[in-house]
């Protein structure tokens, strides 16, 4: 039997419903990985969807706790060329990190002065965190980052070398920008491990970030892994808001991204591209 | 000062913060910020000193500045004195045996409500337990109305929750499918987008209208932007039924948030004037979660469950159709395990029934926190005992988007069966006219409803 089929347990259904409820779910579960169409009993999950829930949490569990290979992942970026400072956070275990997050918001006391020997000015800095998925990071900081420097060293921004923390939150950023001597600060982190997804990484970029800096003050681009936001849409919507936060000089709630449109006058919408059976046209 | 002594040791406690702080029970965002009690025994002092504070007191002294916050200055600026007279006499111990004295009724509850601070509520909330909690909150009862009736006793609505990691309508659609067939939807279908850009809101809001309006969906539906971008769609004339906030207990709190009470009464008014609701018209949707203030760093010394209560007193100022407390999202570094989230739900709702909110709650987690679905359970079976006015519905308890667990829509239609509770009525006669109710009125698919069938698969 299906672990998907729909309502395993209605005496009166007759086959050709059951058939027809089945090929409907069949249909809809290509459109999101979200659990629809479970096998229930009575009101209740059925016993295979219950386990497969519990398989997806000891992931994700599993996920949370993993190390992170911090000169690993710093071998790795280096290896294409790239300049790469490893530091740390104030949060000297991952249970710290988990719950201290101002901890982990801070920069080790070591590291302000290594950063310093690095500081000179530049347009961005560029930071990658474990966060609380190292795995994320660490599988898709490389692709990602392909995906962005090149457009921006193209067009002649002044990028700092990448800076990987370990144990560290979006908020370090600050630090380090201010640190380097930055104009505005890009983190990549990993994101809070979820069943379906246990290594998305989220954007987030500061203008200007400072010691009172608020997460009002970002932008976020969240939810970037093989199956969720794509590396080019990703990297196309964040050199949007990149642009936009350098001419308007700001960032946060005031910084939308819906004036972003690529060279052909494409909007977002097109770019990520649907190609589903519902009718949207009602705009 | 407030003072107490246990055997021979004397505690004493040095403002209304500090005492209420030392008073709550043990949770890491307390610690986190400094202000927990540093011993049991410290706590069941403060307590003690707490049962015999005269409410009057907290007419007299602010947890936050009047001068300098916002929120404080609307507590105190609204508050009653006649609905609170019944209450004035009374310290927050009696106040207590008073809230679960028989001669307490659901009248003389919502009679006092306005003369309630949400110090008040939080104070008495640090001596109940959990028994307490849910006894006093099944006593309270607020409906709210826009297209369904939500909060009628013997009443359990759901929020249909359909995110989908890249907003993909028809991904979207689907898990709206699956929802409404398994009898969820009736509080709101509310979606978080994963994009805060107003073209992608503005079409997610034209999905769900065409989806209530070709099912002749007796619901209202959400999709949960910032403030300021439904301010501007609701300009551009997208079909905005509520009106959605992350709401704090501090003005920097809110300030963090980037939004302001003006903000959010331009919002409001606007909102209003679009007259979409039908049977009423409560329109503002907020989200509130223990530890939002401290994250934001505006907790001024306060402890989180204070500043939660405090945040009630913005959503009451503007009416709304469904006040929601988030209560396991923000992870272990303020509500460490199910022990701490089971409590904190709990207590959320019972301050918020006690100041006149439709409260409901996602029951939920992260992935970092000492928790799992057995924790949701207890937290969900206990809710629906305190008459919590509506619960989240996602897809297999697993949100795709946000990346944490909540409830399910199966969870939902079980302990709705387990304690005979009914969805709101307009949406319980939609079901039954969908043919989804069995003859013992339980929500069993048995065919698909011609109408969702045409609406997934169009050709």
């Amino acid at each position: 039997m299906s672990s998907h089929s729909h309502d395993q347990t209605v005496p009166s259904a007759e086959p050709r419903d059951r058939l027809e409820r089945d090929a409907f779910w069949e249909r809809l579960r290509h459109v999101t990985p979200a659990r629809i169409g479970l096998a229930t009993t009575g009101a209740s999950l059925a016993t295979t969807p219950l386990l497969d829930f519990r398989i997806a949490h000891a992931r994700a569990r599993d996920a949370v706790t993993a190390p992170f290979d911090s000169a690993a992942f710093q071998a790795v970026l280096a290896s294409s060329g790239q300049d790469v400072l490893g530091v740390s956070s104030m949060a000297s275990d991952r249970r710290e990190y988990l719950l201290r997050p101002d901890l982990g918001r801070q920069l080790a006391k070591a590291d302000h002065l290594a950063l310093a020997e690095r500081a000179r000015p530049c347009d961005l800095a560029i930071v990658l965190a474990d966060g609380l998925s190292p795995a994320a990071v660490t599988r898709h900081g490389p692709p990602l980052l392909e995906k962005i420097l090149p457009q921006l060293t193209a067009e002649g921004w002044r990028l700092s070398p990448l800076i990987v923390v370990e144990r560290g939150r979006v908020g370090i950023g600050d630090a380090i920008a201010t640190a380097l001597g930055a104009r505005a600060v890009l983190v990549m982190v990993g994101e809070r491990p979820g069943l379906s997804v246990q290594e998305s990484v989220g954007l987030y970029i500061t203008w200007a970030p400072t010691g009172t800096t608020t997460d009002a003050d970002r932008n976020c681009i969240s939810n970037i892994w093989q199956f969720g936001l794509s590396y080019d849409a990703a990297a196309f919507r964040l050199h949007g808001l990149l642009k936009q936060m350098f001419v308007r000089r700001l960032s946060g709630v005031m910084l939308k991204d819906d004036a972003i449109t690529d060279a052909s006058g494409r909007s977002i919408d097109a770019v990520e591209g649907d190609d589903i059976g519902f009718d949207l046209q009602s705009r | 000062m407030f003072k107490a002594t246990i055997g021979n040791q004397r505690y004493s406690f040095d403002n209304l913060a500090i005492l209420l702080a030392k008073a709550s029970p043990h949770r890491s965002g307390d610690v986190l910020a400094g202000v927990a009690a540093d011993s049991a025994q410290e706590r069941v002092a403060a307590q003690i000193a707490l049962a015999d504070l005269p409410l009057r007191h907290f007419l007299n002294e602010a947890v936050v500045p009047y001068e300098s916050d916002e929120i404080t200055r609307l507590i105190v600026d609204r508050h009653d004195p006649a609905a609170f007279a019944p209450i004035a006499h009374l310290t927050v111990g009696e106040w207590r045996d008073w809230l679960l004295s028989d001669a307490t009724t659901t009248e003389t509850l919502s009679q006092i409500q306005p003369g309630i601070t949400p110090e008040m509520a939080a104070a008495a909330s640090k001596l109940c337990r959990v028994q307490d909690l849910i006894a006093i909150a099944a006593k309270c009862c607020v409906v709210t109305r826009f297209r369904t009736t939500i909060g009628l006793p013997g009443r359990l609505s759901v929020r249909l929750q359909p995110n989908h990691p890249t907003d993909d309508p028809a991904g979207v659609a689907a898990s709206i499918a699956d929802g409404l067939l398994l009898g969820a939807g009736d509080a709101v279908i509310g979606i978080n987008p994963a994009s805060d850009s107003p073209d992608r809101t503005h079409q997610l809001l034209c999905l769900l209208e065409e989806i209530r309006v070709k099912l002749d969906l007796p619901t209202q539906s959400c999709v949960l932007s910032h403030v300021t971008t439904t301010l501007d769609l609701i300009r551009r004339g997208s079909p905005v039924d509520l009106v959605f906030q992350s709401i704090g207990g501090t003005e920097a709190t809110n300030r963090s948030f980037g939004i302001s009470l003006d903000l959010l009464a331009e919002a409001h008014a606007a909102a209003q004037s679009l007259g979409r609701g039908t049977i009423g018209n409560n329109l503002m949707y907020f989200e509130t979660g223990q530890g939002s203030a401290l994250s934001a760093n505006a907790h001024h010394g306060v402890d989180q469950q204070t500043l939660e209560a405090r945040a009630y007193a913005v959503a009451r100022h503007f009416q709304p159709l469904l006040v929601n407390t988030v209560v396991g999202f923000i992870g272990p570094e303020y509500l460490f395990d199910g022990k701490q989230i089971i409590r904190a739900g709990l207590e959320d709702h019972f301050c918020g029934k006690l100041l006149g909110l439709p409260m409901g709650c996602d029951v939920c987690y992260t992935n970092h926190a000492e928790a799992d679905q057995d924790d949701m359970d207890v937290l969900l079976t206990l809710l629906a005992n305190a008459g919590v006015n509506f619960v989240m519905g996602v897809p297999g308890a697993d949100d795709v988007m946000l990346g944490y667990q909540s409830t399910s829509f199966h969870d939902v239609l079980a302990v709705r069966e387990l304690l005979g509770l009914r969805p709101a009525p307009e949406f319980d006669d939609w079901l039954l006219k969908q043919g989804l109710l069995n003859q013992d009125g339980k929500v069993r698919l048995s065919e698909l409803p011609s109408p969702v069938r045409k609406l997934m698969l169009p050709q």
